[in-house]
């Protein structure tokens, strides 16, 4: 039996609000994830455990849990705990936030090992200090190792963000089911939806990959 | 400057590794000028004794003097804190097995980096002083390139000009052209011998037998974490007496010919 396709219930102009939402929380939380991510990487470096224990808690609690449960946690959880009550956008910025951070100090850590020891002992020969070295010879090579994973990381963040519709933050995945509950076309307006990630994602995407070829000497 | 005073000075050095003792209370003199060869086999702790001169490991105990710097370790002595380290290090070159070049930054990059960010040298200066060092290794025409693009022989002298651009009182070197194909070491060994013809106090750790002979005034024989044997390169490759030695180097001989 043929399926009669109607791709003009997608017409709404209520996915303009939603793209903005989702790209707002996908900058957003990369952006404050990152900033937690290089904070929480460089304290990982501490030789002090007292440094290292709490932040490796935090970087893998996150990392091994789902975000689905993690945006739940903060909205229905947090504001019981706190006695406090958190809006919406609030706790599921704050989830998404901590769960990018999570994976940034991973990627800023691992980055920062990957450099090889002789590098650290021949700057350390030439009588450059612990900042000195960091600044002048370790980072500016861990950071190019380290942008190919953080693109991927935020691709994957842009679409995580469809997880906010639990919250009911109104993103493309909100207003998509939103659409789907008075038109019962699911099809239609999924794909439409997936095309909106696609076309926000792709360019992005490229754009990485052209940077990746100009740092990659 | 009088030369009563030497310009190394290691007094019981010893380096425990949890239960491995590496080094077994070394001591040693070098006076300026000197050159100190340091041969045996591997796992003597040879290398680990140079990079205890240059503070790369923490001695588990003893006396370390260079130039007008002492450290002093073990119980009741702390390592001392990184900018203590840093102003030490600063004052002894060290080039490694493996070069170590930084790959980022050009050759002449490489050599400016040193006097630019630890003593703070002004970027014309410092780069004229590079390109003085890096044509006295004869790669001045190299200047612009990076160390990936330059034979191994190439990266251990630029390796060298960096070392020698910090204007150290001593220099060390660990087994440098171990990393070498054969018909590179040659480039390098010459490059060391200029220096040594120049005067300076240098400390080397080696398996290149002739030429020890050849630059070297003091030959150290290391064993199992303590000096076997030290003396002239007559006294120690020529006419060895300690039978350890002896079969080092006779293992070593039938393993290379000269």
């Amino acid at each position: 039996m043929g399926y009669q396709y109607d791709f003009s219930v997608v017409l709404k102009s209520a996915w303009f609000e939603a793209v903005l939402m989702t790209m707002t929380y996908a900058v957003g939380t990369i952006v404050g994830g990152l900033i937690i991510g290089v904070v929480c990487g460089v304290a990982l470096l501490f030789p002090y455990r007292w440094v290292t224990i709490p932040i490796n808690i935090y970087v893998q609690f996150f990392r091994c849990t789902p975000l689905l449960i993690q945006i739940v946690w903060f909205f229905y959880a947090l504001p019981i705990v706190l006695n406090f009550n958190l809006p919406a956008w609030a706790a599921a910025g704050l989830g998404l936030t901590l769960y990018m951070g999570a994976f940034c100090a991973e990627i800023f850590r691992a980055g920062v090992m990957s450099i090889d020891k002789g590098q650290w002992q021949a700057a350390r020969a030439l009588g450059m200090t612990y900042l000195q070295l960091m600044r002048r010879i370790i980072l500016p090579q861990a950071m190019r190792r380290m942008v190919p994973p953080f693109v991927n990381q935020s691709v994957l963040q842009l679409k995580n963000t469809s997880l906010l519709y639990v919250v009911a933050v109104p993103d493309i995945m909100y207003v998509s089911s939103q659409i789907t509950s008075t038109t019962y076309r699911p099809l239609e307006v999924y794909t439409f939806a997936a095309l909106l990630y696609f076309a926000l994602l792709y360019p992005l995407t490229q754009l990485a990959r052209r940077l990746e070829s100009r740092v990659d000497r | 400057m009088t030369e009563s005073r030497p310009m190394i000075r290691i007094t019981e050095l010893h380096k425990h590794y949890g239960d491995f003792h590496a080094i077994k209370g070394v001591s040693l003199e070098v006076p300026k000028g000197g050159k100190y060869f340091i041969i045996g086999p591997s796992g003597c702790g040879k290398s680990t004794l140079l990079r205890c001169i240059n503070l790369l490991e923490d001695p588990s105990s003893g006396s370390i003097e260079v130039g007008d710097q002492a450290m002093r370790f073990g119980p009741g002595h702390r390592m001392p804190p990184g900018r203590v380290l840093a102003r030490y290090r600063s004052h002894v070159g060290m080039v490694f097995q493996q070069f170590n070049l930084f790959p980022h930054k050009t050759a002449i990059e490489n050599v400016m980096e040193g006097p630019v960010v630890v003593k703070g040298t002004k970027l014309p200066e410092a780069r004229e002083l590079a390109l003085d060092l890096l044509s006295k290794v004869g790669l001045a025409e190299k200047a612009d390139v990076y160390p990936s693009q330059l034979s191994g022989g190439q990266a251990q002298r630029v390796a060298i000009a960096r070392a020698l651009a910090m204007q150290p009182n001593v220099m060390l070197f660990d087994e440098v052209t171990s990393a070498l194909d054969p018909e590179l070491v040659g480039e390098v060994l010459n490059v060391i011998k200029q220096l040594a013809l120049d005067g300076t106090t240098m400390v080397v750790v080696t398996h290149e037998m002739a030429f020890a002979r050849d630059i070297a005034d003091t030959v150290c024989f290391m064993d199992a974490g303590v000096i076997g044997q030290e003396g002239t390169p007559e006294e120690i490759l020529v006419r060895p007496q300690n039978p350890r030695l002896k079969a080092f180097l006779s293992r070593f001989l039938s393993e290379r010919p000269a």
